[in-house]
């Protein structure tokens, strides 16, 4: 299993996403630089880690999803590499386009630093088949941009197709229908605002994004 | 030449900014403002050569997400005359 985590100016969760991944496969990841313009060849998952690249310039993940980088991070996703968006990552899917919506500043304008209880709505993605349904877990979140919008055709749609995969049990940043994380059609792309590299260790408190990771990298 | 920018959120997205600028304001007793709707302004300055077109093609590339905003381009009235 060959995983690479793409590193930006103000990535601040980089070397936790790595152990995560480090910690379920054994192997270290590859950190690739966003100004770098090809990936390591091979890989099979591609982690886009949380942070505030780019200062959150113009607007979270705006700059960051213009990088070098990110060509060959579509043509990866393209192809089926599992991609996973943590925070301002998931900022950044949203607006390199292989997610639909936008995250927008937290309704309350609070930055709002917690553990939050999720559910995890579909247990049937590469992402989340680790989880048992029915189960609610804690992830902690830590975001200012991290209310989710998008217009009601696409929630309807997102929700029909099973595509919205976590949601938070009870109301923190203003996200429509209470979204924290969704996938793209493909079943390929997931970004969630939750961490789930900050919970896979006893000492982190709890260890609920475990099963993700054992799940993306099976 | 200068070319101004303005990105707004579109209607019906929720601006907590402009929310918040709203209840300041009335915290400093200054009534009769029914809503605040907070925005950017960019300005580029930029040879005459570059065309309108390629500033709308900056602007649904970079400068607004057309997810959440729009944009406004306002040209020099003495080289176009267009005010968008």
């Amino acid at each position: 299993m060959r995983s690479a985590v793409i590193v930006f100016p103000g990535s601040n969760c980089d070397r936790d996403m790595a152990v995560a991944l480090e910690t379920v496969t054994g192997q270290k990841p590859h950190m690739v630089w966003h100004g770098d313009s090809e990936l390591p060849s091979g890989l099979d998952v591609i982690a886009i880690p949380g942070g505030f690249s780019y200062g959150d310039y113009l607007r979270s993940g705006a700059m960051a999803s213009r990088s070098n980088i990110i060509k060959p991070v579509m043509d990866a996703a393209q192809r089926g590499v599992r991609i996973l968006g943590v925070c301002n990552g998931f900022q950044i899917l949203t607006e390199m386009g292989l997610l639909p919506g936008a995250l927008m500043r937290n309704s309350n304008i609070h930055f709002v630093c917690k553990d939050a209880e999720l559910d995890v709505v579909n247990t049937d993605t590469i992402f989340t088949s680790g989880y048992l349904e029915n189960t609610p877990i804690l992830t902690p979140v830590a975001h200012h941009d991290g209310n989710f919008f998008a217009d009601t055709y696409t929630l309807d749609r997102l929700e029909n197709e099973d595509r919205v995969v976590f949601r938070y049990r009870s109301e923190i940043n203003g996200s429509s229908r209470n979204i924290a994380g969704i996938i793209n059609e493909a079943g390929n792309v997931l970004g969630m605002m939750p961490h789930p590299e900050r919970a896979i260790d006893k000492k982190h408190g709890g260890t609920d994004g475990l099963p993700l990771f054992e799940s993306l990298l099976g | 030449m200068k070319v101004r920018i303005f990105v707004t959120l579109k209607d019906g997205v929720l601006d907590p900014q402009g929310k918040a600028i709203h209840h300041a304001l009335e915290s400093l007793d200054f009534s009769g403002v029914n809503d605040v709707r907070a925005g950017k302004l960019i300005e580029l300055d930029v040879d005459p050569s570059v065309s309108r077109e390629e500033i709308d093609r900056m602007c649904d590339k970079l400068l607004a997400n057309t997810v959440i905003e729009n944009y406004e381009i306002e040209l020099p009235e003495m080289t176009s005359g267009t005010v968008s």
